[in-house]
Formats: C-alpha cells, structure tokens, sequence
C-alpha cells in the first residue's frame, strides 16, 4: 500500500481551516460572526491537538475556549446589543497598533521556527498501533507526582521536578482574585441613601 | 478495511470509502435513533397522557409516522426571514448537529466497539456536547426575531449554569475509577449489578440523579426546555425555522438526549455489562473465536443501547409528566439546589473512597482487579510511545489498575 501521511494531510487540514478563519475573524466586523469564526478557528486548533496526541489538551481547549469564553461573549453581546446586528468599526490607528503587536509576535514565532536546527520528519511506522497518549502523566503531576520522572538518578534535580501542583494552585488562587477584582469593580459606584430615587 | 478496499481501488480513494463507512454506521446510531425516538415519543406521551399517539398512518403501531414527517420535512418550504444574517442562520443547525454527533466518537458501545478510544473520553464527551448550545445560541441569534433572541438568551444562561453540576456529578465517578477512560470504567463495573456505581455508596446514589437532572436540563428537555418554550415564546430559537434545519436541531436534541443518557450508563450503570454477568459465567466475554467474541460483544452493546434507550424513556416519561419550570425557577433548581447537592456528594463520595467504607460493590466479590480489562497501559508502561508493541486492543491483560507512586 503506498503510504499516504495522513499526518502532514490533517495537519495541513486543520492548520488551514485555523489559519483562515483567524483571518476571518480579524477582517470581519460583525461581532457574532466573528464569534463563529472563532469557534471554527478554536475548534481547529483543538484538531490539532488531537492530532499531536494532546486529547486532554485539545477537550480543554474546546470547553473552555469555544464553551465557555465564547458563549458568554455571544451572551454578552445579546445582552447589550443596542441594534440587530452589531458591527464595529475598527480605525486605523487600532489597525496599526494591532498590527504592531501582531506582527512582532510572528517575529518571533518565525524566527524561533526558523531557528530550529532540523525537523524532525513524521515517523511513518508500518502496521504502528494507534498512538496511545494517556493523560494519566499529566493528572499525576498536577497533582504533585512526576511519574515520568521517577527514574531520575540525580537527587538535586529529582527536587525540582516535584510535579505542578504548585504553580497550579497560584494560577488558581490568580483567578479568584480576578473574580473578586471584578465583583468589586462591577458594584455599584455610589451607596443609595433610602429616600433617594433610582435615575433610570 | 482501508487495506482491504485498497487492493482494488485507488489508495485515497480507499481511504475515503472506509472512512464513509464508518462514519455512516456511526450517523446512522444518530439518524435512525431520532426516527424511533420521535415515533417512541408521540407513543409515550399518548400513554401517559391518556391519548392514542399515531396508529392509522401506516404500519403497525403507526410506526410510519415518523417517516412521513421526514418526507414532509424534507419537502417543506426553506423558509428564512428577511432581517436574518444568512450565513449564520444556515450554520447554526449543521453546528448543532456536528457537536452532538461528535460526541459519539468517543462514546465506547461495548468493549472494543469505539469509533475512537479517547484516553480522556469523559472529558471529551463533556466538552464537546456543550458545544451543541452554539448553534442554539446562533440560530436564535441570526433569526432577527425577538422571540429567538429571548429563547437563544435563556439558553445560554440555563446551560452555562447547568454545566457545573452537571461537571461536578460526572467528576464523581472519575474519582472512584481513577481513570477518565470511559472503556476502563465500564470495565472496571463489570460482575453483578451490585458492582455499578450507582450502588457504590449513598453519595453516588444521589450523585445519579443530580446528574440525570442536570442532563436533561442540558439537552434542554422539558421541564427545562425554555428555549423554546411555545406557550410564551412562540417556538423559542425556533421560531423561524423549518423544513430540514429545523428537523436538524431535533436530531441533535435526540442525539445528545441518547449520549447523556449513554454516558449516565457507562458512568453509573455499568455500561455494557449487564445486571447479571452472563458473558463472564458463560465464560465467552474474552473467547479467542471471533464470532463468540462478536456474540458477546453484541449482547453487551445491547445492554449499553437498552440503557440508554431507558434513559431517553425517562425523560420522555418526565417530560410528559411534569410541567415546565419559569426561567427563575430553572435558575434557582440549579443553583440552589443542584450545584450545592453535588458539592457535597462530591465530597462525601470522596470521603467514603478515602475512608474505604464498606461499599454495595463489594457485597458480591467482583472479579479480582488485575483481570480488569485495561488496554492502554500497553503503551504506557514503555515510557517511549515509538517503542511500544503492538498488541490488540481485546486480548491484553493487565496487572492492577491504581498506578504505584513508588
């Protein structure tokens, strides 16, 4: 059977289907559509993640990217839309910013692709079972246990792989205080005395 | 089969023919399924509502009555109102239906039958059917019409808030398995119905129901079913639908009706192991003989399908029985009451795991823990995934499932 690297072809599948409706959503100016965009864009990117191995990765990236974040943007959008349909007008200047920050990012993704030594080409393997990653790894050292850095000889270096436990609790800790900052900023601006009207 | 079609055929174009294969046996889970769901449903709601449902239509039962709608369906008029955003209103059915139907790529029928063996199918499953309210949300969005941006709104908010009991109840299970492989925690049920989860302790009783509650509010039935709520918002998202994108949102409502339900099986029933373990005393749940194995395997989808078919039964039978609830009443069912309550069935449940109190699963001795099926250990233990043997799936044994720390 001549081999056909499915691979390289859903890589490129997805890549484009993200690439495109990244650009989808930059260029367009209404705000569900570019909503719907995204989760095109979103869900390829998942794809992807699927596609290297990353289920776990690729689920989170679907709940809580497309799920979550997108459905409150549309749910805000519904919420305050003033008109039908929205649309924003982007002006120059935030183009130019915009493509200030956007363009210094690719910068730097290209020249840090570019600077990669060699690829490693897709290893085709005859008759090869399916790829099985398990998440199993990734669980255990959230929960403070490298499992795959068992085998460690060197003491010093086996205390600094203690698992990411830590630095899962600060970012969790980080959004709590992001909830209450934004509690606090959402409250009412001024106290009403009882006998004071509401200005409608 | 890619290999079998390729002997005569051009490699892609082999390639394409198995994929479509597989993918319709999959669609047709979906599609047939809704058909006799739909026809299930009318049947159900005459009973409990003292009517007759279809019978003069054709067929025994009236069971044609479902394929004449198709037919009316597929012959109504495509309507789309003036004020619409066509692109938008077009898409939000297909994403409906793509979502719903993606979730059952990683839904395992019986052991061995999957389309896909996610080694995070819970989590999978979970994600993907909250995509489902997208195209609700859109649907009703890109209608133009007052009445779907209403029903589009209560949507949103129900299903928001609904996901975190509904996330919280499924974590449950999780926990007692060790594993978010939905084929290792149907495997890890197997024996006598005693050792289903449902069963496991006080909390995972009640950890069951909080669950069906929430799914159903999630798939958005009745009594939750505001989003289209007929009796003040017309037809909710709805209501500028017709014709074939409308029968496409109801194909994903019974889909994922099925999937929740499906995954309340697996999850808590034991999945395709029956009450009684009749393949394991027969001694031809692991039979070298293909057809033997097949037969076994068949009995045990079966037993996955008649579940699920009882879940969707069920809420048919609540949908018919109870009215709907106001939009502040759903609000307050979930987040007073649902959310708390699977709080602290999460933390009892962990607590009776931790503590190991003595749990219904142990009253028969289920089978030894080493003769758990587990399939994906294979490649785990190896360390590099290039290096590891190709074993099929069925016929590996595995040692203990809780993985030692050393």
């Amino acid at each position: 059977m001549a081999p056909i690297n499915w691979h390289t072809f859903y890589f490129l599948l997805f890549a484009l289907t993200a690439g495109v409706f990244a650009v989808a959503v930059a260029v367009t100016s209404n705000v569900v559509r570019m909503a719907f965009y995204l989760v095109l864009c979103l869900s390829a990117t998942a794809g992807l993640f699927f596609l290297a191995g990353a289920d776990f990765v690729g689920a989170m990236q679907i709940m809580i990217y497309v799920g979550g974040t997108l459905v409150l943007l549309i749910f805000g959008v519904m919420l305050t839309a003033q008109g039908p349909f929205i649309s924003m007008k982007t002006r120059s200047g935030e183009w130019v910013l915009g493509l200030l920050a956007g363009g210094s990012l690719l910068a730097i993704l290209i020249s840090a692709a570019v600077g990669v030594r060699a690829w490693r080409p897709v290893e085709l393997e005859e008759h090869s079972p399916q790829a099985r990653v398990t998440a199993s790894r990734l669980g255990m050292g959230l929960l403070g246990a490298r499992v795959d850095q068992l085998d460690q000889s060197d003491k010093t270096l086996r205390a600094g792989m203690s698992g990411y436990l830590f630095p899962f609790e600060i970012i969790s800790v980080h959004l709590l205080v992001v909830l209450i900052g934004a509690a606090y900023l959402a409250r009412p601006k001024k106290r009403m005395r009882p006998g004071e009207e509401t200005q409608a | 089969m890619a290999e079998f079609f390729d002997q005569y055929l051009w490699t892609w174009l082999a390639y394409l023919l198995a994929a479509l294969v597989h993918a319709t046996l999959l669609i047709n889970v979906v599609a047939v399924g809704a058909l006799i769901f739909i026809w299930m449903e009318r049947k159900v709601a005459g009973r409990i509502q003292d009517r007759l449902g279809p019978t003069r239509v054709g067929g025994k039962f009236g069971w044609l009555q479902t394929l004449a709608d198709g037919i009316k369906l597929i012959a109504k008029e495509d309507l789309m109102p003036a004020g619409a955003d066509p692109l938008l209103f077009r898409a939000a059915p297909y994403i409906s239906f793509c979502a719903s139907f993606c979730a059952y790529l990683a839904l395992p029928f019986a052991f061995g039958w999957w389309a896909l063996s996610v080694n995070t199918a819970v989590f999978f499953i979970v994600a993907v059917i909250g995509l489902e309210v997208f195209g609700v949300i859109l649907g009703g969005y890109a209608s133009g019409s007052k009445w779907s941006l209403f029903g589009a709104m209560r949507e949103a908010a129900q299903v928001v808030s609904y996901e975190v009991p509904l996330g919280l109840c499924v974590v449950v299970p999780v926990l007692i398995a060790g594993t978010m492989d939905l084929v290792t925690i149907g495997e890890m049920q197997s024996g006598w119905f005693t050792n289903w989860y449902v069963l496991h302790d006080p909390f995972t009783f009640i950890t069951f129901w909080v669950y069906f509650t929430c799914a159903v509010a999630s798939v958005n039935r009745a009594p939750f079913d505001l989003a289209e709520a007929e009796s003040e918002l017309v037809a909710g998202f709805l209501t500028e639908y017709s014709g074939l994108r409308w029968s496409y949102f109801f194909m994903a409502e019974y889909s994922s009706m099925f999937v929740v339900s499906g995954l309340a099986s697996i999850l808590f029933c034991g999945g395709w192991n029956g009450p009684i373990p009749l393949t394991h005393m027969l001694g031809i749940a692991d039979s070298s003989n293909p057809v033997v194995h097949y037969l076994a395997n068949l009995l045990g989808c079966l037993n996955l399908l008649g579940k699920a078919v009882f879940g969707v039964t069920f809420m048919m039978w609540v949908r018919w029985t109870l009215p709907r609830l106001r939009i502040d009443q759903v609000m307050t069912t979930c987040l007073k009451y649902c959310t708390p309550i699977a709080a602290v069935m999460f933390v009892g449940a962990t607590g009776w795991k931790y503590l190991q109190l003595p749990s219904l699963n142990g009253l028969v001795p289920r089978r030894p823990m080493g003769e758990v099926r587990e399939y994906w250990l294979a490649s785990d233990q190896g360390g590099s995934m290039k290096s590891a043997p190709a074993i099929p799936p069925a016929t590996v044994r595995r040692r203990p499932v809780h993985m030692e720390v050393r």
